[in-house]
């Protein structure tokens, strides 16, 4: 591998095109007026995402992603925007005092945004960051119902209120005719 | 030719095969689409450009490359530009995992399977990306319809992946068709002795991979007697080739995926020959499963979008879900 030519700068360019991918579909769901153009921005995101997961040698992490973030949740807000909004935004009024109110959240934004990344580099994890199995689908099953039980047990219960949520909504809009 | 050996060299010669590969099907796949019309309709066919008609592809492909792009006003024009090439850079992803032979893959990736799923899913938000974007009643309808029956077929061939991934018990591909070496009766499609309803998980796997193609008799996305041409109806020239050339491009994925996790791959059915044969065994099974793609296309009519769903959610996930515990049961108990 490392015969091939120049192969440092193939693999920092191949990283920065994920992290430049990230941040530009960031950038456009956050900046975007129509909110489909923002669900292509998160769509973007996500798929940088993912290439940062495989770059990390996890490549299982990086097709859920995808299967999960793109294939599922941005198609279900963007039909969930097809069965809703009308199709021009609304004109908003100019807001009194925008740049301060932007200022503020901008500051906020950094603060936490420097928070986090000082605790992800600087802080004392109980968990040290080494490879705690080889990432496989198998390593993920055992420890899923072995070790996270706990944790994969609480999201199925999180479904099971969402579908009964969704059930009491549908039946509830039915009767009310 | 220590050159040839280097991974970025091999990854772009792959590359370069795979686009190949897919462009070629795609054009000869629309003359054998139309050959066959003609054959089930008691009509010729294509026949005047070339020998047979062999030419057509190529005429068509000039006709279409030399039409311009129009971008109606009123559209979103970057998403009406960008969804073709979002329907089908995925599909090419595909394609990268998936072993022609016993060592032309160009990625041997540990959970391939996985991939070819995830890339997969992204088809659907691209056309109906494409259709949004197209601001047309049709093509809206169109996305709406796209989205319902994809999401309601992913289901059953979910479930159907699940219990081949029981079976098989990896999502590396070349693995799966390793374990199906042998007579023809060790590929999965004939293991009843794992699960007696494994032809039924294949024909599962089928009827769900044309509803995911968009193929008919589920192509209700397109239906061209009700919907012009539904999702693509705004596209012109080269916009529309390119959806055409994508939708080709996933039947090969799906009829590969077919071939591969049910007709054991680039296995010989004799046991024998499967070496160097390899990739002509694969391209001969997978090309069977396209012709009947073709065939069912022609013969059966469109179905109506309720008796669509109907048979998704009736009929196709209990099913599935039926073989999925009798396989979990059977692996227990044997």
């Amino acid at each position: 591998m490392n015969a091939f030519p120049f192969s440092d700068y193939i693999v920092v360019g191949i990283f920065g095109l994920a992290v430049g991918t990230t941040l530009a579909g960031a950038l456009i769901a956050t900046l975007s007026t129509r909110i489909i153009r923002g669900v292509c921005g998160l769509m973007i995101s996500c798929v940088g995402l993912a290439g940062l997961y495989y770059f990390l040698n996890s490549p299982f992490l990086a097709l859920m992603e995808i299967l999960i973030y793109v294939g599922a949740v941005c198609v279900t807000i963007v039909f969930g925007v097809m069965l809703s909004e009308p199709d021009e935004p609304p004109e908003i009024g100019k807001r009194h005092h925008a740049i301060l109110w932007g200022g503020g959240a901008m500051l906020v934004c950094a603060a936490v945004f420097a928070t986090a990344a000082h605790l992800g580099v600087r802080g004392n994890w109980p968990v040290s960051p080494v490879r705690v199995n080889d990432g496989s689908v198998k390593a993920i099953g055992t420890s899923l119902l072995t070790t996270y039980s706990m944790a994969f047990e609480l999201i199925s219960l999180v479904l099971l209120v969402a579908i009964v949520g969704a059930l009491v909504v549908a039946r509830f809009g039915r009767t009310k005719e | 030719m220590s050159f040839l050996t280097l991974e970025p060299i091999r990854l772009l010669l792959y590359l370069v095969g795979v686009c190949a590969f897919v462009g070629a099907n795609a054009a000869y796949l629309v003359l054998a689409e139309r050959k066959g019309a003609g054959r089930i309709q008691r009509r010729p066919g294509p026949n005047e450009a070339g020998y047979a008609g062999l030419l057509q592809p190529v005429a068509d492909g000039i006709k279409l490359l030399a039409k311009q792009i129009m971008v109606p006003p009123g559209t979103d024009a970057l998403l009406f530009r960008a969804a073709p090439l979002m329907v089908m850079a995925p599909s090419l992803m595909c394609l990268a995992v998936i072993p022609f032979g016993a060592n032309l893959v160009a990625r041997d990736l540990n959970i391939g399977l996985l991939l070819v799923f995830s890339f997969g899913s992204i088809n659907v938000m691209a056309l109906m990306l494409g259709g949004w974007a197209s601001r047309n009643k049709f093509a809206i309808i169109s996305s709406a319809r796209v989205v319902s029956q994809n999401v309601a077929y992913e289901i059953p061939m979910l479930l159907v992946v699940i219990t081949m991934l029981m079976v098989t018990g990896t999502m590396n591909l070349n693995e799966i068709i390793h374990q199906q070496a042998g007579w023809f009766w060790n590929w999965n499609v004939f293991k009843v002795w794992v699960n007696p309803l494994m032809p039924v998980t294949f024909v599962i796997f089928f009827i769900c991979m044309l509803a995911e193609t968009n193929r008919a008799p589920f192509d209700m996305a397109e239906a061209e007697s009700e919907l012009v041409a539904g999702a693509f109806t705004e596209y012109g020239g080269m916009g529309f080739g390119v959806f055409f050339m994508a939708e080709y491009a996933n039947i090969v994925v799906g009829c590969c995926l077919a071939t591969i996790l049910f007709l054991g791959g680039w296995q010989s059915p004799f046991g024998a020959l499967s070496g160097v044969l390899g990739p002509l065994w694969f391209l001969l099974k997978m090309y069977a499963l396209i012709f009947t793609v073709i065939w069912i296309r022609w013969t059966f009519p469109r179905t109506q979008f309720y008796s669509l769903l109907n048979l998704s959610w009736k009929i196709l996930i209990p099913l599935s879900l039926f073989t999925l515990v009798l396989t979990g049961v059977m692996i227990k108990i044997i």
